[in-house]
């Protein structure tokens, strides 16, 4: 054999490999949260609040987990739609082409993007203790659009970025003001803001450093954006936490239905995706 | 030398992009209902004297200009001039079409809709009338709804044509319209020129000789930043008066 086909044939082999190692290792890790987690899972789980006694393998559910992870993720993911959709307007409209205030802006998001979720813990548990306020869903919410603000500005930038400037050069030339090309530019990113707001629900929903000093913990489903709320990823920390057979049992189960709701958010993601990207350029 | 009544009058514009000098002391003025071509060497400037004509140039950082270009009369770099109004008079045909993210039918309406068009018929009727007068209409009638995208890239280009006619624009601006299009969507463009330019003022740039040739009543020529030469199509390509412009036409410079 010559150089170049050992080489092909080498590479392709490593890409094989890697190829298998990751799907291997996203089946291992579905199977074994799966096979553990079906088990200990029943209805009571997504229907009940924990009862007396839960924590040492009593009835109920964490119906108040789900839930609490429901509204923090929604809220903060709107909350961070809000604020970062005219981020990236401005950094893509509004600023000029070359602008080096973008650029440093683009840069802080960068950074902003690369520190760990512990650290927006922190500081959203200082802000709270500054202003005096207990932990609630409001400063869960809050902490956690901290959190995925850059993700949301870095994924939709991407996306906007690359649209042709001659796109906005077009509706510029047909007398559209600054934010109706904006809006056509949004128009042109439906598919890529839906993929960001993917991202920043798969790593809202599980993160527990941000929520574990902001949102608390509680049995009950909040009623009110002042009331502390539970979240997923907490009710998996506190019941794997325990010695408990049974309890660590329904650790894997509370694990299930969060993949559940993760892949039925990408799911639905997708879904949305494709239909509003036939109109795409 | 020309004593037409001039639709865009040029003077003195010295263009700079960071420290480079990018159009030279350009005068001009482009004649009223006339087809005016820009013809020179890739580089030379076309694209950038052409996005001066409707301030798209100002969308970019460290572009620093000077000169005046008077649209009608009005200084396009006046203190007060309002930049959407003066966009809205000219239609721009880019190197490639590009559709809005939208149906055809949306396309076409867009434009009329910001002004404030929002009567249905008047929409339908607008729609229709552009798409006919750029040859469109029996080949979209049926999929008006249907993503501008799917249609082929001539057809693009006449749609994107379509949606600058839809704003009532009075000169049509494009930057080597045809040079993504094969030469039969190319000539249909052409075709589309020579008509138009009854009811507009039409600015060309392209780096093809024969179509300067074939659409054009004026041609003027650039080099490195500068208007070497300017006058009649025939004059200018059988019989210039620049070494420079000799040397191009005959493709001593490319
Ligand atoms: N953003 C920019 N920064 C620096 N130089 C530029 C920029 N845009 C264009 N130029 C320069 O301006 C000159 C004219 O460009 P252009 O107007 O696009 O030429 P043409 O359309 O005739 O090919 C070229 O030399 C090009 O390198
Ligand atoms: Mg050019």
């Amino acid at each position: 054999m010559n150089k170049r086909k050992i080489e092909e044939t080498f590479f392709k082999g490593l890409m094989h490999a890697a190829t298998i190692v990751i799907v291997g290792s996203l089946f291992l890790i579905l199977w074994t949260v799966v096979s553990k987690g079906f088990h200990a899972f029943n209805w009571d789980m997504v229907s009940k609040v924990p009862e007396g006694g839960f924590y040492i393998g009593k009835g109920g559910g964490i119906l108040n987990a789900i839930i609490g992870s429901v509204y923090i993720t929604v809220g903060s993911a709107l909350l961070g739609l809000v604020i970062s959709i005219p981020v990236v307007l401005y950094l893509n409209v509004y600023s000029k082409k070359g602008s080096r205030f973008a650029s440093a802006t683009r840069l802080a998001f960068d950074v902003l993007f690369g520190i760990p979720s512990i650290v927006y813990g922190a500081f959203g548990f200082t802000i709270m203790v500054f202003f005096g306020l207990k932990t609630s869903l409001l400063a869960g919410i809050i902490t956690v659009t901290l959190l995925i603000i850059p993700i949301l500005v870095r994924a939709m930038d991407e996306v906007v970025r690359v649209i042709p400037f001659e796109l906005s050069d077009a509706a510029y030339s047909l007398g559209a003001t600054r934010w109706e090309t904006a809006k056509v530019l949004l128009r042109q990113s439906v598919p890529g803001i839906i993929t960001a707001l993917l991202l920043s629900f798969g790593r809202a929903i599980g993160d527990a450093a941000c929520v574990l000093f902001t949102a608390g913990y509680t049995d009950n489903i909040p009623t009110s954006l002042h009331q502390p709320t539970a979240t997923l990823p907490l009710a998996i920390f506190f019941q794997l936490s325990s010695p408990i057979p049974e309890v660590q049992e329904r650790a894997y189960a509370a694990a299930l239905i969060l993949t559940v709701i993760v892949l039925i958010i990408s799911i639905a993601a997708k879904y949305f995706s494709k239909k509003f990207s036939k109109n795409k350029i | 030398m020309i004593n037409l009544a001039p639709h865009i009058s040029v003077k003195n514009l010295n263009v700079y992009i960071g420290d480079a000098h990018i159009l030279k002391n350009i005068s001009i003025d482009i004649p009223d209902k006339k087809v005016t071509s820009f013809i020179g060497p890739s580089g030379c400037g076309k694209t950038t004297l052409l996005k001066t004509f409707n301030r798209l140039l100002d969308r970019q950082n460290d572009v620093r200009i000077e000169g005046q270009v008077l649209v009608d009369g009005e200084d396009l770099y006046g203190k007060d001039t309002e930049v959407t109004h003066i966009r809205k008079k000219m239609g721009l045909l880019s190197q490639r079409p590009f559709p809005l993210p939208m149906s055809i039918y949306d396309n076409i309406a867009y434009g009329p809709r910001i002004h404030g068009i929002k009567n249905k018929k008047k929409l339908n009727e607008l729609v229709e009338h552009h798409l006919r007068s750029t040859a469109l209409w029996d080949e979209v009638k049926d999929r008006l709804h249907s993503p501008a995208t799917r249609l082929s890239i001539g057809q693009q280009q006449r749609l994107c044509l379509a949606r600058g006619l839809a704003v009532e624009p009075e000169i049509i601006l494009g930057d080597e319209p045809t040079s993504a299009l094969d030469p039969v969507s190319t000539q249909r463009i052409e075709e589309l020129f020579l008509q138009l330019k009854d009811k507009y003022t039409l600015v060309l740039v392209t780096h093809i000789l024969r179509q300067a040739r074939r659409v054009s009543d004026y041609i003027a020529f650039i080099y490195m930043g500068e208007i070497i030469e300017f006058g009649l199509t025939e004059e200018l390509l059988l019989n210039p008066k620049e070494q420079l412009t000799k040397d191009y036409i005959k493709g001593f410079i490319s």
